[in-house]
């Protein structure tokens, strides 16, 4: 009898860990704080990839539609994954995808482009990393919506994938 | 190519062999011939065979950079050293699955071969038990992680081997703590074997005992070289870290232990077969918990090589599967041994152990706890906590004393009933030790009481297994020997914490850092190039008071595939301390980070536990249990 009884008690708890484990293992490990929702875009100035030049950030985001902002780099193995991606999203015509260099060998990148395909409208450097910290990013990749009031609706940390490129589209329809 | 083709099939056949041998086994099971038939050690032999085959074309493809196969173009480089193409066959997920894979039928085969004096339906049992654990790997690896994948059309390049895996101890710490995690999977088949059986006894204790140390051996070395991996790689300057990865290899160790003090105890007085039972049991659940912990994403570090849910659902099921089917054995046949209900007399080598057990399940739990409670707590509210090297520290180094105090006595007792002999040089040592303790550290730190009771007790131990490792030529050198080991270990651990300095300031070249205990003075940078990396290296000279100069070369290396910068440190390691200096870029490019640490007995750290695991060698190769 006492045995029995230690049996449920046993048998109860294990399966009570694996319902937890279980649980666990759909929660997404990378600890995305709450962001202040609708944080405006910061203003900044950044150097164009393909120009050198200087851009101003009110002119990047002057049309009144909806923007992406994706950071990458070409060292950055997630970023291959979630490439393809983000070219079907810039096919969309309601959406600009703008890139943004992260801490990047501009050789490198320049070949990732070529190799992948460009989804980006326009691509900004972001040397020295300043520039992604600004929009508050922790790492690359990581993707953010920013709608027609130039506020920040969404971020994904991490490569994004078929369910948040969905997702995506519903919101900007 | 064609090696692909090779492996993939050669897995298959592995997988039917196993349905095989499970069929034949159970056929011969209730055949009254008293030996096992000849063909299941056949089966078993080219079971092996056919994995061995599966894991050398798998490093073939690596050696050759076939990148159609994908494992070899997500871990492979064609510019990477022959020696980490090798050793990246096992540095990935695929791979190391298959390495499992390897020692599982290796370690069964062995033991079909080894274990001819057993009985029969014993030995049946065990290679049934095993076979199904096998299947389960052969199907985690054949349906959520093939090593084979055909790419095509075929990549010309690799994506790389993550560059801090490409180290000398990494390369061989895997296969060794595999052999550690999979040797437990024989002593929980052979223990469940036994528990049907009703053979839990003296003679299968003898038995077993051999794969125990075997185990426990390998386990102890893998944790070492990871350890020291940490230590070089990360630049962190420490080598344990509380990581939860570190900490799930570190739980089946503490279970390890146990179970090897009370086979000790089984072997002699046929009692505990309970602990011994639940030990075995639990010290291959939590290896195949590590495994499910750190494979399926559910923790993040370096051993995560992909976060892909359905290969955790995989081993979490699997897991459990086995959890339930040993309860239930457990349960259903274990009962329990007369003896085990006589009380043991307080003052004996039985309950020294069996206080050894209670301690280690207290070390376990704590770990466990720290190791799991935040997956729990994220699970339920959604909070996100991490457990650090406090916490541990906090709730271990209180009770490590008196463990220390019982792990210098607890040998010197007989079994059943014993007196404490020599009590006047056990109280003369003791006394020594607080003294000599409270002179060395009397300037030294601030929390004197508490660093005082904590390396006087280990002085104690050290001093007692010393003088017993010397005078007594008819003593257990085996024992002695780990426990000397031990005692070192946590001695060169704590003056390693309390008299450990540190640096840390940005400096440019031709610049000069003073302080009051040394003068760095940084001298140049040059650079170098690699096959598969470009390096810059600093040139440091730095003299301490005594006006000794040494001169360090930290170095910042950046891969080319996959393009990631990684600081090697440069150690001068002497015998007393490690000097160590790391530096890294700071923006802008002139100044560099550094970070100077001395740490003294880092050498003695690696040595005690090479010491601890030589005297789990020394057992394996004794005759016979000394007195």
């Amino acid at each position: 009898m006492k045995n029995k009884l230690k049996l449920i008690i046993i048998v109860v708890f294990l399966i009570f860990c694996f319902v937890i484990f279980f649980k666990g293992l759909n929660n997404s490990n990378t600890y995305i704080p709450k962001i202040n929702n609708e944080k405006n875009i910061p203003v900044f100035k950044a150097k164009e990839f393909n120009s050198n030049n200087y851009i101003n950030s009110e002119k990047i985001f002057e049309e009144n539609i909806y923007y992406i902002v994706n950071i990458w780099a070409s060292w950055c193995v997630p970023c291959r994954k979630e490439h393809s991606l983000l070219i079907e999203l810039s096919k969309n015509k309601s959406v600009k995808l703008i890139g943004l260099n992260y801490r990047d060998n501009l050789n490198n990148a320049k070949k990732f482009i070529n190799e992948l395909g460009n989804p980006y409208a326009k691509i900004l450097v972001d040397r020295d990393g300043i520039l992604s910290v600004e929009f508050g990013a922790y790492g690359v990749p990581e993707t953010f919506l920013i709608d027609k009031d130039k506020n920040i609706i969404k971020k994904f940390v991490g490569p994004i994938n078929k369910k948040i490129v969905e997702e995506i589209k519903i919101i900007i329809k | 190519m064609l090696a692909n083709q090779i492996g993939y099939y050669s897995l298959i056949l592995g997988l039917l062999f196993s349905f095989l041998l499970c069929g034949i086994s159970i056929k011969d099971f209730n055949n009254s011939n008293k030996k096992v038939n000849q063909n299941i050690f056949t089966l078993s032999f080219l079971q092996l065979t056919l994995v061995l085959v599966s894991f050398l074309s798998l490093i073939v493809s690596f050696v050759k950079s076939d990148f159609s196969n994908e494992t070899v173009f997500n871990n492979s480089h064609t510019t990477k050293p022959l020696f980490y193409k090798i050793s990246g066959t096992w540095g990935n997920h695929e791979g190391s699955l298959l390495l499992w894979l390897l020692v599982l039928t290796s370690f069964i085969f062995l033991f079909l071969v080894k274990s001819k004096e057993q009985p029969k339906k014993y030995r049946i049992l065990t290679l049934l038990f095993q076979q199904l654990i096998i299947i389960g790997f052969f199907l985690f690896v054949l349906i959520t992680s093939n090593p084979f994948n055909y790419l095509f059309p075929v990549p010309t390049e690799g994506l790389g081997l993550n560059p801090i895996l490409q180290d000398p101890a990494l390369a061989i710490h895997p296969p060794l703590l595999y052999l550690g995690y999979v040797g437990s999977s024989i002593i929980f088949s052979a223990s469940l074997a036994a528990v049907t059986q009703n053979y839990i006894s003296k003679e299968w204790g003898q038995h077993i005992k051999k794969w125990v140390l075997i185990s426990w051996v390998f386990l102890t070395i893998g944790i070492m070289l990871g350890s020291i991996w940490a230590y070089y790689e990360l630049g962190w300057g420490g080598f344990w870290f509380w990581d939860p990865v570190e900490n799930v290899s570190l739980m089946p160790w503490l279970t390890l232990t146990a179970l090897l003090h009370c086979i000790l105890v089984l072997e002699r007085r046929g009692v505990l077969t309970s602990w011994v039972v639940i030990l075995s049991i639990t010290t291959f659940m939590l290896s195949m918990c590590g495994t499910f912990l750190v494979r399926s994403g559910i923790l993040n570090s370096v051993h995560t090589f992909a976060n892909d849910p359905a290969r955790g659902i995989f081993i979490l099921i699997f897991l459990f599967v086995l959890i339930f089917l040993s309860l239930g054995i457990f349960f259903l046949f274990h009962k329990e041994n007369n003896k085990d209900s006589i009380n043991f007399f307080w003052l004996s080598k039985e309950t020294s152990i069996l206080v050894n057990n209670w301690f280690m399940m207290y070390f376990l739990s704590v770990v466990l706890i720290g190791t799991v409670y935040p997956i729990f707590l994220d699970v339920i509210s959604a909070e996100k906590i991490s457990v650090g090297p406090p916490f541990y520290h906090k709730l271990i180094a209180p009770f490590l004393m008196p463990f220390l105090l019982f792990m210098a006595i607890g040998p010197k007792l007989k079994w059943i009933k014993s007196k404490v002999e020599n009590k006047n040089s056990l109280i003369i040592f003791f006394i020594i030790s607080v003294v000599l303790t409270f002179f060395i550290l009397k300037d030294l730190t601030t929390d004197l009481l508490f660093y005082t009771v904590l390396i006087s007790a280990a002085f104690f131990l050290f001093f007692t297994t010393l003088k017993e490792l010397f005078f007594k030529k008819l003593s257990n050198t085996s024992q002695t020997t780990a426990h000397f080991g031990f005692s070192l270990l946590i001695l060169s651990i704590l003056f390693n914490s309390i008299l450990s300095s540190e640096i840390i300031t940005n400096i440019k070249v031709g610049e000069k850092y003073i302080d009051n205990k040394s003068e760095i003075f940084f001298e140049k940078i040059e650079e170098k190039k690699e096959s598969n990396f470009n390096s810059i290296v600093g040139y440091f000279k730095i003299t301490d008071v005594n006006g000794k100069v040494i001169r360090l070369k930290p170095e910042l290396r950046i891969y080319n595939q996959p393009a990631v910068v990684t600081s090697e440190a440069d150690i001068k390691t002497t015998f007393l301390e490690d000097k160590f200096l790391v530096m890294n870029i700071v923006k802008g490019n002139k100044y560099f980070n550094i970070r100077y640490q001395v740490k003294p007995f880092m050498l003695w750290i690696w040595i005690s536990v090479l010491l601890i695991s030589l005297g789990g060698l020394l057992s394996i190769f004794k005759k016979k249990y000394e007195k």
